[in-house]
């Protein structure tokens, strides 16, 4: 005879209401957890679309995305001549902000070279920029749709492909065009600019310039040798692949996934009270019961168990509804929700705890009740 | 002990006393009770309020421990100055059976299982238990609500579902806290009837508080209590074949 199902059943709307509240509280916990996933995976989405070995910066920097880095547009043909180079190419990356239909969207423009490492790996819709200018590849989360045309500086744009899941560490949208047009985009003045420029004397100012160039190694020859190289003899920083990932993850975005942590250590204690409450509240509710049971001659490991099935019951149940929720949902949010299998796993064993642990007041309650209570009108 | 086993003392207690708190503020529930309920024997316990009534009930349902005194439950010595046996639990669950003035049934459980829980805590299989609850529902005339709740029960079919829930495990000693308070003085007649009936048949003692004058004609015999001493001891209409003596 299971007393604590039986109970459950009892008051079974209200036992549904309560989880429905709880699992509401679950839902945010886990949304943090999605959260702080979805941000290391769209602070590393680029890297790992560009899929490259080496990342080749400015001298004295760790650019592109950590700190901002320019390099002449010629690196790339002299990183591609070296050895254990299987293939290089040049990339720049510009943040943009585009007005949509009354609605401003915010876009990081990367250049690259069709053709060599640095452009879109995978296109979900359309194809490959064909032509030297005027074609796009945009992100499915731009809104974008392939035909349609977006004007960006001075030209108008072809959307010609689109990708899947490829934002900035800010969540911004990306899209792709090539390098020449990229660097007109950034560098390149409007007309009035430039006779104003050329008014004041000023030179004429170099846009063949480029933020990083990306190479794949050949795969006899260790990566971090021919980093070597580069850094020793052309005097220009290097990035592995790997460190790249961990520049943004542990550096750029450590303070946001800190505040996250710190969030969802503050809603867990939260929920260790709430959790707490509510058990403590229906173990008083029953008090009586609980008298009459210790009176007849339930033992404590009866009474504890009651408490404690139905704790983990309403835990596991708004764990379950809350999860359920943020999966329906996870697609209306703003930013990426990532939830992992480890992830999932783990906060199921905390909600285990936690209720554990919101049980000890109620047991506590529970196992102090005068059996003579129930004797008293 | 002398007396034949229909005759068998149940419950016997010696110079019982039951203090709360100290000093200035120390409270004398239970004063020197000597006293001695046979089996077959049903006592009523009367007082005025404060006089000591459900303490007593209290220390024979082993519920309290008492200060100073001798108590025996069904030949087992329960308590002996300052020693108390440890496993009261057991012993209220294989020995005695409670009747509440309100009916106390489990309210998330249907009349069966209210008696069966009984069972389960005895370790009796699910099947076994639901069995015996049913027969013993039937015995005490409310197997027709056997699946209703208790919410769904009138007054008296409480009652006797919670009669038949102390009466399940075949306990020596019933203990009643006005078992007739909350019912009608028809079905207060009824039901002492039955405990009466239940005390002969399965050779119990049965212990009630009351302050109800309809029932004093079913009690064999009265314990009057005042300020925590046995004040008088009233005999009353007393079956043939039944011991009882008290001091």
């Amino acid at each position: 005879m299971n007393l604590a199902w039986r109970d459950i059943r009892y008051k079974f709307g209200r036992f549904v209401l309560t989880c429905l509240g709880l699992s509401l509280l679950l839902a945010v916990v886990i949304t943090m957890a999605a959260m702080n996933r979805g941000q290391i995976e769209d602070a590393t989405a680029l890297v790992r679309a560009i899929g490259a070995d080496l990342w080749i910066v400015e001298a004295d920097t760790v650019g592109p995305f950590a700190e901002s880095s320019r390099i002449p547009g010629d690196t790339r043909e002299m990183i591609a001549r070296m050895h254990g180079v299987a293939e290089a190419g040049s990339i720049t990356l510009q943040n943009v902000q585009l007005d949509r239909a009354g609605r401003k969207v915010r876009l990081q423009v990367v250049g690259y070279e069709p053709g060599r490492p640095g452009g879109p790996v995978q296109i979900a819709v359309g194809r490959e920029i064909m032509r030297s200018h005027y074609e796009m590849i945009a992100d499915r989360q731009t809104g974008l749709k392939v035909g349609e045309t977006v004007r960006l500086g001075r030209n108008d744009y072809t959307v010609v492909g689109e990708t899947r899941g490829v934002v900035t560490l800010s969540g911004d949208s990306i899209v792709y065009v090539t390098l020449r047009d990229a660097q007109r985009l950034q560098f390149e003045l409007t007309p009035p600019a430039a006779r104003r420029e050329t008014a004041r004397g000023a030179q004429r100012e170099q846009t063949n310039l480029v933020n990083a160039v990306v190479a794949r190694i050949t795969p006899d020859v260790p990566s971090e040798e021919v980093a070597e190289v580069i850094r020793r003899w052309k005097h220009l920083s290097v990035l592995t692949d790997q460190q790249q990932q961990d520049f943004l993850t542990v550096n750029v975005i450590e303070r946001a996934r800190r505040q996250l942590g710190i969030f969802m250590a503050i809603l867990t204690v939260v929920s260790v009270v709430i959790i707490a409450l509510i058990i403590y509240t229906l173990t008083m509710d029953k008090i009586r019961e609980i008298a009459t049971l210790k009176l007849i001659g339930a033992p404590n490991r009866t009474i504890v168990g009651l408490i404690l099935q139905q704790a983990l019951l309403m835990g596991l149940a708004s764990y379950f509804a809350g999860t359920a929720m943020v999966y329906a949902f996870k697609a209306w949010f703003p930013r990426r929700l990532v939830m992992l299998p480890e992830d999932i796993a783990a906060l199921f064993g905390v909600v285990v705890v936690v209720c554990l642990l919101a049980s000890v007041l109620g047991v506590r309650a529970a196992l102090r009740v005068d059996p003579g209570r129930a004797l008293t009108g | 002990m002398t007396e034949s086993t229909d005759r068998l003392p149940l419950v016997e207690t010696k110079g019982l006393s039951k203090h709360f708190g100290e000093g200035e503020s120390r409270v004398d529930a239970l004063r020197d009770i000597t006293m001695t309920v046979s089996q077959g024997e049903v006592v009523g316990l009367l007082g005025p309020s404060g006089s000591g009534k459900s303490t007593l009930l209290n220390a024979i349902g082993a519920i309290i421990e008492p200060n100073e005194g001798w108590m025996r439950l069904d030949g087992e010595v329960v308590y002996d100055n300052r020693w108390m046996r440890r496993d009261l639990r057991r012993l209220r669950l294989e020995k005695i059976g409670f009747i509440f003035q309100t009916h106390n049934l489990l309210p998330f459980l249907d009349a069966t299982d209210n008696v069966a829980v009984v069972y389960y805590l005895a370790g009796i299989p699910r099947a076994e238990g639901l069995k015996r609850a049913e027969e013993m529902l039937e015995y005490l005339q409310v197997g027709h609500r056997k699946h209703a709740m208790p919410s769904q029960l009138s007054g008296g079919e409480a009652q006797r579902v919670a009669i038949a829930r102390a009466l399940a495990n075949r306990p020596r000693i019933i203990l009643a806290d006005e078992p007739t308070a909350a019912l009608d003085s028809v079905r207060a007649g009824i039901v002492m009837d039955l405990l009466r009936k239940l005390a002969a048949e399965q050779k119990a003692a049965i212990i009630a508080v009351t302050h109800d004058e309809k029932i004093f004609d079913r009690f064999d015999r009265i314990f009057k209590l005042r300020d925590g001493l046995l004040v008088d001891i009233e005999e009353r209409a007393r079956p043939k074949n039944q011991n009882a003596s008290g001091t």
